[in-house]
């Protein structure tokens, strides 16, 4: 696949924590074999449940972490192992929108110096020009560029995360991952922000990788989705094949969790409570990570991995990792299996 | 924006509060009187035409060889050599202003440094670098001055160095706690996905979100230089004689304190009330900086009342 900006392949990230004065090291096992291909131009959504390991893989795509095991190949280019000044040009490229306004913006530091940090990094421009550019990109995320000056105490959450989002797309990078870029904001200010990131990625033909643990959010802006429970993928097909049918249960359950604003629809619909909670990362379950939780678990369930692969018919591009998928109409919850 | 409220930085309110307290204005005051003492020296001594190194034999003695106390000629007395006291205290206050300022300010500085290196690359440099300010915080300072100004010999600039040597490691230490919280931050995160090297990030990142704490600690590490510089002075190890330094007054003054309690009582007095002043106004810095009482907007109407 040539039109692929970004590949990644069988990407491991194991965090150890150490055990007591004789214990022996043991791993969060944070991001676990995840494969995933971004194609040049579109709007990947990453959801699953805080905790998951989205940020994990985020940060291992942009190198702020280096992964255990596996690659990421950007544009052809394996980056996995490159050192720090082999990865200054993809720097460049591959930019990321943080999820806390409120601390990735440096508080001791002026809006218009933070924006400007991409080009005097890369030693794009300086000076005057420098003030040109950034006013430029302040107005293009809606700020008011005479408020240069200002530090970020001085602006909302929302003005923040623009703050965020235009020293991102300074450079014009050609992937832009945005790690839950909405979720610290308020409700009424999410809509401008999505909208903010939807425009700019028309205007600059970017490629997003949007994290999110709120499907709602993810579907308003995302060409394809991959969900992610426990550090692995377990389903990922296109935004309108995803909520039409989806075969995962546990995908299923995170479909249902989203509000409907109708409450016949609501009450007409399957509502799939999820028992316990997610398995620690540092002894995740054999077999099928989703077992313990699943209603539809079976025995072979605990025994074996379901592989990430097409199911019951569907276009090639739909992938769920479930022995049991999900028909289309089907209960979630078997028949058989009420107990 | 609303022109009756107006956001201010974290530098300003810091500088509002400090002009609201009454003892930091006093301290200030006394402080920049002590400045001005210090650079008109030369003046004063020739207003009063005391030159600070003359001895007095025939005025500033009397016929028994005893200091003469205050009096028309010598406002402050003279010391056991027949030296006006007054002139040799304003000469002195230079030499402790420039201890107190250059001490501190080399320890801060390399504290800063050695702090924001140690929490950044962490690891085994934050190790040897911990360490070495344990030790550098373990070694008894009189002894080790001791020692160091037999080989080289006393002079200014031992002592500033000495004691910056013996000041910068607790501010090394509370700037690498500092700086450790603030690498965990997203900005940092952000900084380096942007490609920033390592220098950028402790220099532009860091440096400026532990800048407050520096301002505290060379406030307060003023007075405890120029005290530390006193007591070098005292045993000799300082500044050296006839040079006048607050030190060596007081330990000439030794011998006579019976007789002459001016000798005592002036050099003394300046030496408390400076940095007695300096601390009273590093405390008032520190409390202006502290952020638990952060107000980063003031109403400011007709009546200029905060809110």
């Amino acid at each position: 696949m040539t039109d692929c900006l970004l590949q990644v392949e069988h990407l491991v990230k194991h965090f150890p924590i150490k055990g007591g004065l004789f214990g022996n090291t043991q791993y969060v096992r944070a991001v676990d074999d995840v494969s995933l291909d971004v194609r040049r131009g579109e709007t990947l959504g990453l959801v699953g449940e805080t905790g998951c390991g989205k940020s994990t893989l985020a940060r291992c795509i942009i190198r702020l972490e280096n992964p255990t095991s596996g690659k990421v190949v950007f544009d052809g280019n394996d980056i996995t192992s490159k050192s720090d000044t082999e990865l200054r040009p993809y720097r460049r490229r591959l930019q990321m929108v943080f999820q806390d306004p409120y601390s990735s913006l440096n508080p001791r530091r002026r809006v218009g110096s933070i924006i400007g940090d991409p080009f005097e990094i890369h030693g794009v421009a300086s000076g005057a020009e420098r003030k040109r550019r950034v006013q430029d990109l302040m107005h293009l995320v809606g700020l008011n560029p005479e408020h240069y000056n200002r530090f970020p105490a001085q602006f909302s959450g929302g003005q923040r995360q623009r703050i965020g989002i235009a020293r991102a797309i300074a450079l014009r990078p050609d992937l832009l991952i945005c790690d839950e870029p909405v979720s610290a904001l308020d409700v009424s200010i999410r809509a401008q922000i999505l909208n903010l990131l939807g425009d700019l990625q028309k205007e600059l033909g970017l490629t997003t990788v949007f994290i999110s643990h709120d499907l709602s959010v993810v579907r308003h802006v995302s060409d394809r989705i991959a969900v992610m429970y426990l550090g692995k993928v377990v389903e990922i097909a296109s935004a309108r094949e995803l909520f039409k049918h989806a075969r995962h249960p546990y995908t299923r359950a995170l479909l249902s969790a989203i509000p409907i604003p109708n409450p016949d629809l609501d009450a007409a619909r399957e509502q799939i409570v999820l028992s316990g909670d997610p398995p620690s990362p540092i002894e995740p379950p054999a077999g099928c990570r989703f077992h313990p939780r699943c209603p539809r678990a079976e025995a072979k369930c605990a025994a074996e991995e379901p592989a990430l692969t097409t199911r019951l018919a569907d276009a090639a591009q739909h992938l769920a990792a479930c022995h049991f998928p999900v028909k289309d109409g089907e209960s979630v919850a078997l028949a058989g299996k009420l107990s | 924006m609303n022109e009756s409220i107006r956001a201010r930085g974290p530098w300003r309110l810091a500088f509002e509060r400090i002009r609201g307290d009454r003892w930091a204005i006093v301290a200030a005051t006394g402080i920049v009187f002590t400045i001005l003492v210090a650079l008109f020296a030369p003046w004063i001594a020739a207003v009063v035409e005391h030159a600070p190194e003359a001895q007095f034999r025939e005025t500033g003695l009397s016929p028994s060889g005893i200091p003469v106390g205050p009096n028309r000629e010598f406002l402050f007395g003279t010391d056991g050599l027949g030296r006006d006291i007054l002139v040799r205290i304003a000469y002195g206050a230079r030499v402790s202003l420039l201890v107190g300022v250059l001490a501190s300010g080399l320890a801060v500085a390399v504290g800063a440094l050695v702090g924001i290196i140690a929490a950044w690359f962490g690891g085994i440099i934050d190790t040897i670098l911990s360490r070495l300010m344990d030790v550098v915080l373990s070694l008894p300072f009189l002894v080790f001055a001791l020692a160091l100004v037999a080989v080289v010999g006393p002079s200014l600039t031992i002592s500033i160095v000495v004691i910056a040597f013996f000041s910068w490691a607790s501010v090394g230490r509370v700037v690498r706690a500092q700086a450790l919280s603030i690498r965990e931050h997203e900005f940092v995160r952000a900084a380096r996905s942007l490609g920033a090297g390592s220098l950028r990030i402790m220099f532009v990142e860091i440096l400026p979100n532990v800048a407050a704490t520096l301002i505290v600690y060379a406030t307060l590490l003023i007075p405890s230089s120029i005290a530390f510089e006193a007591t070098m002075s005292f045993l000799g190890l300082g500044v050296v004689p006839p040079t006048p330094s607050w030190g060596n007054m007081l330990a000439d003054s030794i011998a006579f304190y019976k007789v002459a309690w001016w000798f005592v009582v002036f050099p003394g007095a300046a030496l408390l009330g400076t940095t007695l002043a300096f601390n009273i106004l590093g405390d008032s810095v520190r409390d202006a900086f502290d952020p638990r009482h952060d107000q980063t907007i003031v109403l400011d109407t007709e009546t200029g009342g905060k809110s």
